[in-house]
């Protein structure tokens, strides 16, 4: 093969050995892995990952940033976003560039020349693994975000419980950013029906502190200010306790133990002013 | 709060000299705030921020300048507006923050008010005017 | 000379529908015309619409409830209709709470609750 590679040894060696080199390499990732992803799979994995890095190795320069590794770099930022989908670890990600060098220690470093040319290429993969790491970091990340995202759109469902009464069941803890969601979504749901009552149901709340309660209370306040009545429900015994022992004024928030109780309230009320139709005035 | 002065090179101004200039000051601040692609609600608390402090501004310090401009960072955008004017000043800012602490006609939550409706606040005064800056982030 | 906010006469009703970005001006005339109008009609219920205003900062906010408190002792009851969600979040941040002025949702149960206090039942 014709090359202007600065190591002509190492990809003479790669390129006659491809086939040796590359199912040893495979199965020393796939023992890792231990058999979470087929061989075959991986083995076409590697396959990709190997013919790109001798391409890049012909071309000469030894960047691993540099525009030789281009392609190495987008398979590898491809096999990783796998991999953190997939639930492997980051050392498990990283363990298939690295365990390159294992497999190609024994043949390499028989001599001074190929140790040195080995040495020279372990550098280069130890990049090639470092950018894995990123690429998977990178991926958990947006995983995490967007699990985020999804978490507050679905923990803060508006239903409508009956003409004129609409609801929200809360689950999990209140943070600022949470409640802001929910007060909007609330108060905007009381404008699109035409809802005078809302119920914010508190069962699956873990615990009100202070904060939590001046929300609540914000809450209750902005809707009586556009017209609209709110109480809360789902009391539970603990933390009616610890609303008390925090001192924590509930103001004149009306509250209820149970969503049953509420609703029934609020239908109540809802009935009464249906009822009076009164003639006058207009 | 940080020095967001740098800003200001591309910043959008308004004389405040009557209570009509109030209107176009804060037309400006929700036009910026709109751009930034800031949330409704982010809007309507930085609009009514703008609103209190442009307010004081005309009633305590007989009018001045208000700036206005988009900040970019990394992750987020926002919006920063700074409110100058020559008048007498504030002698005690701390009491003037204070809430229903009033020396004129409202309902003393100006300046209160408009810290808890912004992410960041900073006011100086001296005898030579008072500067207010804000900055409410978009999410 | 600013713009004044109309006060519209229908019934026993007096609605004032504020359509524009209001001038601190217009705020203190609409004051002074409400009043006026009150006696002068007799009205026994006056609702402010106030769906189109975009915010709503303590000058105006101090507005709706001394108008509340004005019209009480004229012999009429004021409603304030149609506050929207982002308004109503910024007022109680701003520590508003609007204490003594009855509000509805829209204009139609606005009316209903007048009825309802006219009847006195509310």
């Amino acid at each position: 093969m014709t090359t202007d590679s600065k190591l002509p040894l190492l990809v003479e060696t790669l390129t006659a050995q491809r086939d040796a080199f590359l199912s040893q390499w495979t199965r020393t990732v796939g023992e890792d892995l231990q058999g979470r992803l087929s061989l075959a799979e991986l083995g076409r994995e590697l396959g990709e990952l190997y013919e790109s890095i001798l391409r890049a190795l012909t071309g000469g320069d030894l960047d691993s940033h540099g525009e030789n590794f281009a392609e190495t770099r987008s398979l590898l930022i491809e096999l990783s976003r796998n991999r953190a989908r997939q639930g492997f670890t980051p050392t498990e990600t990283a363990r298939s560039v690295f365990s390159l060098k294992e497999v190609l220690e024994p043949t390499l470093t028989s001599d001074e020349k190929g140790a040195q040319q080995y040495l020279q290429f372990a550098r280069l993969l130890d990049d090639l693994g470092l950018l894995t790491t990123e690429a998977y970091v990178r991926t958990r990340e947006e995983i995490i975000s967007a699990q985020a995202e999804q978490l507050l759109e679905l923990s803060t469902p508006v239903v409508k419980l009956w003409d004129g009464v609409v609801g929200v069941p809360l689950v999990g803890t209140l943070d600022s950013a949470r409640t802001q969601v929910v007060m909007e979504k609330l108060l905007q749901t009381l404008v699109d029906s035409d809802s005078t009552h809302a119920i914010i149901d508190i069962t699956g709340v873990p615990t009100v502190d202070t904060q939590v309660a001046q929300h609540l209370l914000k809450t209750v306040v902005a809707a009586r200010m556009m017209g609209a009545q709110c109480t809360i429900s789902g009391i539970r015994p603990q933390i009616a306790q610890t609303i008390v022992a925090l001192g924590i004024e509930f103001g004149d928030i009306p509250t209820n133990a149970s969503l049953s109780d509420a609703l029934r309230q609020a239908l109540k009320e809802v009935a009464e002013d249906a009822t009076e139709e009164i003639r006058g005035l207009l | 709060m940080r020095d967001y002065g740098a800003a200001l090179a591309s910043a959008d101004t308004v004389s405040v000299a009557d209570s009509s200039d109030v209107v176009s000051a804060r037309q400006m601040v929700r036009t910026l705030a709109q751009r930034s692609g800031m949330s409704l609600v982010h809007q309507t608390k930085l609009v009514t921020a703008a609103s209190e402090l442009g307010r004081n501004m005309l009633v305590y310090g007989g009018g001045g300048v208000v700036r206005a401009a988009t900040i970019t960072e990394a992750e987020r955008c926002g919006v920063y507006v700074e409110f100058e004017d020559r008048g007498p000043g504030i002698a005690d800012i701390e009491l003037a923050l204070t809430d229903g602490w009033t020396s004129g006609s409202g309902m003393g939550l100006g300046l209160s008010g408009a810290k808890r409706l912004v992410d960041e606040f900073d006011i100086s005064s001296g005898p030579d005017g008072t500067t207010v800056r804000i900055l409410k982030w978009g999410r | 000379m600013t713009d004044r906010v109309p006060v519209l006469k229908i019934g026993e009703i007096l609605l004032v529908s504020i359509q524009v970005d209001l001038e601190d001006q217009m705020v203190m005339d609409l004051q002074d015309d409400l009043s006026n109008r009150i006696v002068a009609t007799g009205a026994k219920g006056v609702i402010i619409d106030i769906s189109a205003l975009e915010i709503v900062d303590s000058f105006v906010g101090r507005m709706l409830a001394t108008n509340a408190a004005i019209s009480r002792v004229l012999g009429a009851e004021t409603i304030v209709v149609g506050m929207r969600p982002a308004v109503a979040m910024t007022l109680v941040e701003l520590g508003l709470s609007l204490q003594g002025v009855r509000t509805a949702l829209n204009l139609e149960r606005g009316l209903k609750l007048l009825r309802r206090i006219s009847a006195g039942r509310a």
